[in-house]
């Protein structure tokens, strides 16, 4: 009996996180084992809790909507409250690293495809480019950073907001690889490298005046995420003293510097919580004693270890976070084999169109009042196993723009149940 | 709308059937890789090196070029430094390591030449355990020499091994001498046994972490035993010497299986030889008892933990204090271990640990030795040293020996193996 913990949360994504640090402000001892890397650095940075339900136009606000989802879906299992309630948790973690908190109205921030995405809260270095300031905005790409085309992304933003928005691509200063990974150009200007030395001027000055010949009437530059790794709001700030305009990053794909300095905050704040965090290693299976899990095994390559708990959290992600999986025959959750609603018919798993409501983005676990996952039968798996984030099933993140509510709500509600139900047991 | 009527006629079949040679084949390694870049972002060589492609490239997609047939690996894959970062990075699985080990023995076997000086000195610097055989026959004059300049300066030149670093002391007496003259294990159980894996480093240059294993496991009341052995084969991944790394793993396997049938499980006192016997042994090569070796193989201080009340022992226990700065080596993040020595040390009165961060050392074995690589070895370490002079620590901390000759380097701190610390806690 050499590892135990009150509360074992698996899976450290923002579910996870969000799960540790309110258990561990209950007054539990937590620990949370992660398997990999986990999809934060596929992440926008946003943080959005509803953005469309029911038709194309984009919700403005997002908690008046949340009463008229499907009784199923995360958020009605929570309620309205604990959305509220973790957003106020995600704010004091992150300090003044975000912004939105302001107004319970949705943002709307560009997105390197063109797009505008409705969103709750945003990274600070993407404030300057909120679409609700109405302002001529100029987007610069990278010849290398081929994952953001800025002319084409101006081009249908242009289409879409009422003011001008224009792009350019220039090369980035310095001599670079052709295919030079984005975090590579970061550190060059977190460290704003000289690039001539008997001038000694940087790398953030070499950039700053490539984009002035472009400028024009421009009163705001948007840039893809890229300015910087660790000193983004330096970086930032350099660059507009020099221009003399506003300065905001753009959200990209994968891998995503926004995504990993959330990472980072996060991981930060389970530290400051006490949070003993495990990283490496899957959790394959468990034991199990008259209705509850009494230990979850970790799988330490050909050997399986036993993590003593008295509480579990699921948060092991969704179909990209593995925590869901699937093959020709059925979808499952794989750790405690929850039951995941789904059609025997898998011809029914999807409609034709892509991009129609398809039955295959709500697959997951179903959860209880108390988000304790479903059986078959309609009972919950085990008396002290909760689920959080993307592994539940009933809604749909991409479509809705719900990923990081339902994460931080579901999180802060599992991990908060989690350390009660101990107080309960004393 | 259904498609129901049509599922009679489309009866998907296997595409790709499992490979029949028991797990080399890559292809599905390749196929799980969706491209996210996770690797890239986390690899400490592209982070300051621009003309290394990263282990996106060096793994999947090199992997299907080979697939043409008449296409090159190419030579950047001596550039890897085999910290596997990218292994523990991957959420999809991809077994990225195992390709940068494949195609890097592919590379040093079909296009190196075998009296070039690189040639040459690779073979020399993943053998240290021959080397250091040699200077633990004359510790005293072996390190006069080795610390020469003039033996440096040849060194630099001729071989191609910096001068920028201090060579490593041999010990006066081996740990195996040691042991020998101890007259063995003190302690004789039928329930309890261990065979320890000493490595090259501990039985030739810190005994003292070998002692520590020795007396930390008998106060637990396991009978250790230490069986013959060679390398575990970490620097011979790393330089491509695959042939080298097959020849120590025949030896090692069959004592080591030998051990395990008389009832012990290994324990290895440095993280890269665990990492080793527990992924890269049955990753690479097809040896009769190497997945057994595999399955029993355990990093010292994690047997304990499982096995033991170690937590429960150490919060008795106190040492004079002092504060260490912590640096999980990337071999002990691949075994899931990064956070256990700081877990331990927590309930320990007088230990203090701070973390210095998630970043990579640099040296990664052999690497960091070769003067070509020595400025890049610098560029990645640089993150650490600064996260240790922040922490104002009396010592350093790591469980992977050159990691530890990395931070002496930058910081001139001395460094202690969190074994000794157990040690000091439990025995005074």
């Amino acid at each position: 009996m050499a590892i135990e913990d009150d509360v074992l949360v698996i899976g450290g994504g923002l579910a996870g996180a969000t799960a540790a640090i309110a258990a561990a402000r209950g007054g539990a001892a937590v620990r949370l084992v992660t398997y990999k890397e986990n999809t934060l650095r596929n992440a926008s940075g946003l943080i959005d809790v509803l953005g469309y339900h029911g038709s194309d136009e984009p919700i403005a606000e997002p908690f008046e909507a949340i009463p008229d989802l499907p009784d199923e879906h995360p958020y009605r299992k929570v309620g309205v409250d604990a959305v509220r309630e973790s957003l106020a948790l995600f704010d004091e973690i992150t300090e003044d690293f975000y912004e939105g908190s302001h107004t319970e109205t949705n943002a709307l921030s560009p997105t390197y495809g063109g797009r505008v995405k409705p969103t709750s809260r945003y990274p600070a270095s993407a404030a300057a480019g909120l679409a609700s300031r109405l302002e001529e905005t100029l987007l610069v790409g990278f010849e290398t950073v081929t994952t953001f085309d800025a002319p084409l992304a101006a081009e249908r933003l242009d289409s879409s907001v009422p003011f001008d928005v224009r792009g350019v691509t220039i090369p980035f200063p310095g001599d670079y690889r052709a295919d030079a990974r984005i975090t590579r150009l970061a550190g060059a200007l977190d460290a704003d490298d000289v690039l001539d030395r008997q001038r000694r001027i940087g790398t953030r000055e070499v950039l700053a005046a490539r984009v002035a010949e472009h400028l024009g009437n421009a009163e705001r530059v948007g840039f893809p995420a890229i300015l910087g790794d660790h000193e983004p709001r330096e970086v930032r700030e350099s660059l507009e003293s020099e221009l003399g305009v506003p300065v905001f990053e753009v959200p990209m794909g994968p891998p995503s510097l926004p995504g990993m300095r959330l990472e980072d905050r996060l991981e930060r704040a389970l530290d400051e919580e006490g949070v003993r965090v495990e990283a490496g290693n899957p959790v394959v299976g468990y034991d199990e004693d008259d209705g509850r899990i009494t230990a979850a095994y970790v799988d330490r390559g050909r050997r399986r270890v036993p993590y003593h708990a008295e509480q579990v959290v699921l948060a092991t992600g969704g179909l990209v976070g593995k925590g869901i999986d699937s093959d020709r025959e059925g979808v499952t959750e794989p750790v405690f084999d929850c039951h995941v609603p789904q059609s025997e018919d898998r011809y029914e798993w999807f409609h034709d169109e892509v991009f129609d409501d398809q039955p295959y983005a709500r697959f997951g676990v179903r959860v209880d009042e108390d988000l304790r996952p479903l059986s078959s039968n309609g009972k919950p798996e085990f008396a002290n196993l909760r689920a959080t984030g993307a592994v539940l099933g009933d809604y749909d993140l991409a479509r809705e723009k719900s990923g990081s509510g339902v994460s931080l709500s579901t999180g802060l509600v599992a991990g908060r149940r989690a350390s009660e139900d101990l107080q309960h047991n004393e | 709308m259904s498609d129901a009527e049509t599922s009679d006629e489309f009866e998907p079949v296997e595409v790709f059937p499992e490979a029949e040679s028991g797990g080399m084949d890559l292809r599905s390694g390749a196929d799980d890789c969706y491209k996210c870049s996770t690797c890239d972002s986390e690899c400490p060589v592209a982070a300051v090196d621009d003309d290394f492609p990263g282990p996106k490239f060096q793994g999947p997609e090199q992997w299907r070029l080979k697939r043409k047939g008449d296409q090159d690996i190419d030579d950047s894959v001596m550039n890897c430094s085999n910290c596997m970062r990218c292994d523990s990075a991957c959420p999809s699985d991809v077994p990225l390591s195992q390709m940068h080990n494949t195609a890097r023995g592919t590379f040093v076997e079909n296009r190196m030449e075998k009296f070039s000086r690189e040639y040459v000195r690779n073979r020399i610097l993943s053998n240290y355990g021959t080397l250091a055989w040699f200077g633990s026959k004359a510790p005293r004059l072996a390190n006069a020499v080795m610390s020469s300049s003039v033996v440096q300066t040849i060194n630099e030149k001729v071989m191609g091994i910096t001068a920028e670093r201090e060579f490593p002391e041999f010990a006066e007496q081996t740990f195996r001498a040691w042991w020998e003259e101890r007259g063995g294990a003190r302690v004789q159980s039928d329930e309890k046994r261990v065979a320890y894996f000493h490595g090259c480093y501990s039985n030739y240059n810190t005994p003292e972490v070998g002692k520590a294993m020795v007396r930390v496991f008998e106060e637990f009341g396991y009978e250790v035993m230490v069986p013959p052995q060679k390398c575990s084969g970490t620097p011979m991944f790393a330089n491509g010497m695959l042939p080298d790394a097959r020849r120590a793993a025949e030896t090692n396997v069959a004592e080591l299986s030998t051990a395990i049938e008389d009832g012990a499980d290994v324990i290895a006192s440095c993280t890269s030889c665990s990492l080793s016997l527990r992924q890269e042994y049955p990753e690479l090569f097809d040896l009769e008892g190497i997945e057994d070796v595999s399955a029993h193989t355990y990093e010292a201080l994690e047997y304990l933990r499982i096995h033991e009340d170690l937590s429960g022992a150490l919060a008795e226990s106190e040492v004079d204090s002092r504060k260490f700065a912590y640096h999980a080596p990337c071999h002990a993040r691949n075994q899931g271990l990064a956070g256990q020595a700081l877990e331990l040390l927590e309930g320990v009165e007088g230990a203090e640990a701070e973390d210095v961060g998630d970043s990579c050392s640099g040296i990664s074995g052999t690497y960091g030795w070769k003067t070509e690589k020595y400025d890049t070895s610098m560029k990645i370490g640089a993150e650490m040293f600064h996260h240790m002079e922040d922490a104002e620590p009396d010592a350093g901390m790591t469980e992977c020996p050159t990691c530890a000759m990395q931070m002496e380097h930058g910081t001139g701190y001395e460094i202690r193996h969190p074994l000794q610390v157990v040690e000091d806690a439990l025995l005074g």
